[in-house]
């Protein structure tokens, strides 16, 4: 029979009387998990804001059709030749069309997938755009601009204007910030575009696009697909790219492959599209895992030389408990419930210090150009964080204590209370 | 008249660093009641014994019976609650928690035992205290108080739990004759009054001759009477 509220009274007032020790210990404990939300919460929030800048601007699967020439040249098909080595010089590309064969019936297909969270079409168009007697050349992008506003936050990116504006006005354009500067335009001016064939329209801006990638945002623009397709004088199944949202990231690769086979046409993966920068993410969680568990092992290691020398200290007195009838179990007790109490306290101390270092650096300003929706240090604030900080708090502290606490209960007290 | 305490044939061996026999063939009995003392030399295994008899030593071979029942051979967990239930225990030196007060100090065996409500035992232990005249020093830290009066609150600890018998390990070994005097009046007015068994190791000769029986120890046996 264990009575633990005689233990717990015990482990109380050892550690009200040690308050220096108990302080330290704490501490040491409140500054390792401090640091370790702090960290954590900074780094993650600093690689959610990388992978936004980089990853919505990427579809998960980007279907388009690429100019290249063709696998199979045609005297490969000559049966007398069968048997030679044929050899081909000055190889051009295939002659085909840019827009997506069956574009349609893909969406509808895909729309209808499970996986799929959406597939927006755009139509991209080379153009020119005229300011005065000066052209400067882009792009213009036909897009359902609903469909990117659910898929791809260009919202984030439109600085002046609203994405709605340009769904309302069917000759409105979003236009790059670079261009819109250069030009020296703003929202409700009209900028005048040219085609590759020489055709000149005049659309209206609704809004500013800013990217943050300046070569972007110096070419690129958008309009509704209806509009480009108009410009060019294409029909409405005239789509160039789709660009495919998924439900799950990991299975883009999958679904890449499969699509390139069923439909003939080019499907690239965000993986493959992002190589080098999925491995940096990795990298920079790594270290924030590595220097995090260090901090906490630190204040491991602080509990345990508290305790093992509050353990010689009290060597006498574990010795006269056990001559009064508490059992050795009762005693590792005593020590354990002070390890945990001191995990529980420095533990919760360093959640609301780590807590509170996040929101001092969540205040602190940070414009940049290349994220024009972000004016602070970002900061993760998700409460998994939390729970695995107070989690490693007790399990440190737990293992910190269960060492010198088994010592304790195996103290003989006969050795002690006899001097020898 | 019962028997509180026997020891049948008890044997024990230091084993390090070489093999010493240092109680041997070790039988007797205390009877409820009884104040009994052990003298002999230093090193003649009466601490030794005391520490078998009290249960905390369970490396020998015999017998121990306790009330009439066997305690040898239980685990280390029926012994801790057989000692803090049945057996009182004063040491040469007083061993009291110096972070805890006068009062919590004799309350913790009680509270370990858990048969009492925390009303209860305060009520007990401020009995005991008054028993022994120090009443007064209850709300006060054990290290501030002198060493007479450690002692004696070491006795109000060891007697909380009313238990079947007193151990000594020389009380009075540390005191000087003034409170060596109160300490054994204390025991002979328990053994009087409450009808208490007591067992008391010493050297003082003059204790042990106004004691009920003496039982000698010479070279690991015990002399006959």
């Amino acid at each position: 029979m264990i009575n633990w509220k005689v233990i717990f009274g015990i482990a109380k007032t050892h550690l009200l009387t040690k308050m220096k020790s108990t302080v330290t210990a704490s501490l040491g404990v409140t500054f390792g998990i401090g640091a370790y939300i702090t960290l954590v919460s900074f780094m993650t929030g600093l690689n959610g804001m990388l992978d936004d800048l980089i990853l919505n601007q990427t579809p998960h699967v980007h279907l388009y059709n690429e100019i290249e020439p063709s696998e199979e040249q045609p005297i490969e098909k000559f049966t007398p030749f069968e048997d030679a080595w044929n050899i081909v010089h000055s190889v051009k590309p295939k002659q085909s069309q840019r827009k997506i064969h069956n574009a349609v019936p893909i969406l509808n297909y895909l729309r209808e997938d499970e996986k799929v969270k959406g597939a927006a079409p755009q139509l991209n168009a080379q153009i020119f755009y005229i300011s005065g007697s000066i052209e400067l050349g882009g792009n213009l992008i036909g897009v359902n601009i609903m469909e990117e506003v659910r898929l791809s936050n260009i919202q984030d990116y439109i600085v002046e204007g609203s994405p709605q504006a340009l769904n309302n006005n069917e000759n409105g354009i979003l236009l790059g910030a670079g261009l819109a500067k250069k030009m020296s335009l703003s929202p409700g001016d009209r900028v005048q575009i040219s085609t590759v064939q020489g055709d000149i329209f005049p659309l209206k801006i609704v809004g500013i696009y800013q990217s943050g990638l300046a070569d972007v945002d110096n070419a690129r623009s958008f309009a509704n697909l209806k509009t480009v397709q108009r410009i060019l004088g294409e029909a409405e199944n005239y789509i160039t790219d789709i660009n495919v949202k998924l439900h799950n990231l990991s299975e883009a690769i999958l679904m890449a492959r499969q699509l390139e086979k069923q439909f003939q046409i080019k499907a690239r993966d965000i993986k493959e599209a992002n190589a080098q920068f999925e491995t940096g993410s990795n990298i920079r969680n790594l270290i924030t895992y590595a220097v995090s568990v260090t901090l906490l092992i630190v204040a491991g290691f602080g509990i345990y030389n508290i305790l093992n020398m509050l353990i010689y200290e009290k060597m006498k007195d574990i010795a006269i408990l056990k001559a009064t009838g508490f059992s050795g179990f009762d005693v590792q007790m005593i020590f354990m419930s002070q390890a945990i109490i001191i995990g529980v306290i420095g533990g919760l101390l360093g959640l609301i210090i780590g807590f509170g270092l996040s929101s001092l650096i969540d205040g602190i300003a940070f414009e940049t150009e290349a994220l024009p929706t972000i004016t602070t240090y970002p900061i993760n604030y998700n409460p998994g964080y939390y729970v695995i900080g107070i989690t490693f708090a007790l399990i440190s502290t737990f293992i910190a204590g269960y060492l010198p606490s088994k010592k304790a209960k195996r103290i003989d007290p006969v050795r002690i209370i006899r001097g020898t | 008249m019962n028997t509180v305490l026997e020891a049948k044939n008890i044997n024990k061996h230091f084993r390090k660093p070489v093999d010493f026999h240092v109680l041997k063939d070790i039988s007797f009995n205390v009877k409820k009641g009884e104040f009994a003392s052990i003298m002999g030399k230093s090193g003649c295994g009466k601490s030794t014994l005391l520490y078998i008899l009290s249960t905390m030593d369970t490396d020998y071979e015999g017998n121990l019976y306790l009330n009439e029942e066997l305690v040898t051979g239980k685990d280390h967990k029926e012994l801790s609650r057989i000692r803090n239930e049945h057996i009182g225990f004063v040491f040469q030196f007083h061993y009291l928690l110096s972070e805890f007060s006068v009062i919590e100090n004799v309350m913790l065996p009680a509270k370990k035992l858990g048969l009492k409500s925390e009303e209860e035992i305060i009520h007990d232990a401020q009995q005991k205290l008054d028993m022994l005249n120090i009443g007064n020093l209850a709300k006060k830290r054990a290290s501030r108080i002198s060493g007479g009066e450690k002692q004696r609150v070491a006795i109000a600890r060891a007697l909380i739990n009313n238990p079947s018998i007193l151990m000594g390990d020389e009380p009075t070994g540390n005191l000087d004759s003034y409170n060596a005097e109160n300490v054994f009046q204390i025991f002979k007015k328990l053994k009087e009054e409450e009808g208490l068994s007591l067992l008391v190791v010493t050297h003082d000769i003059d204790f042990a001759k106004r004691t009920d029986r003496i039982i000698v120890m010479e070279d690991g046996r015990i002399l006959p009477d």
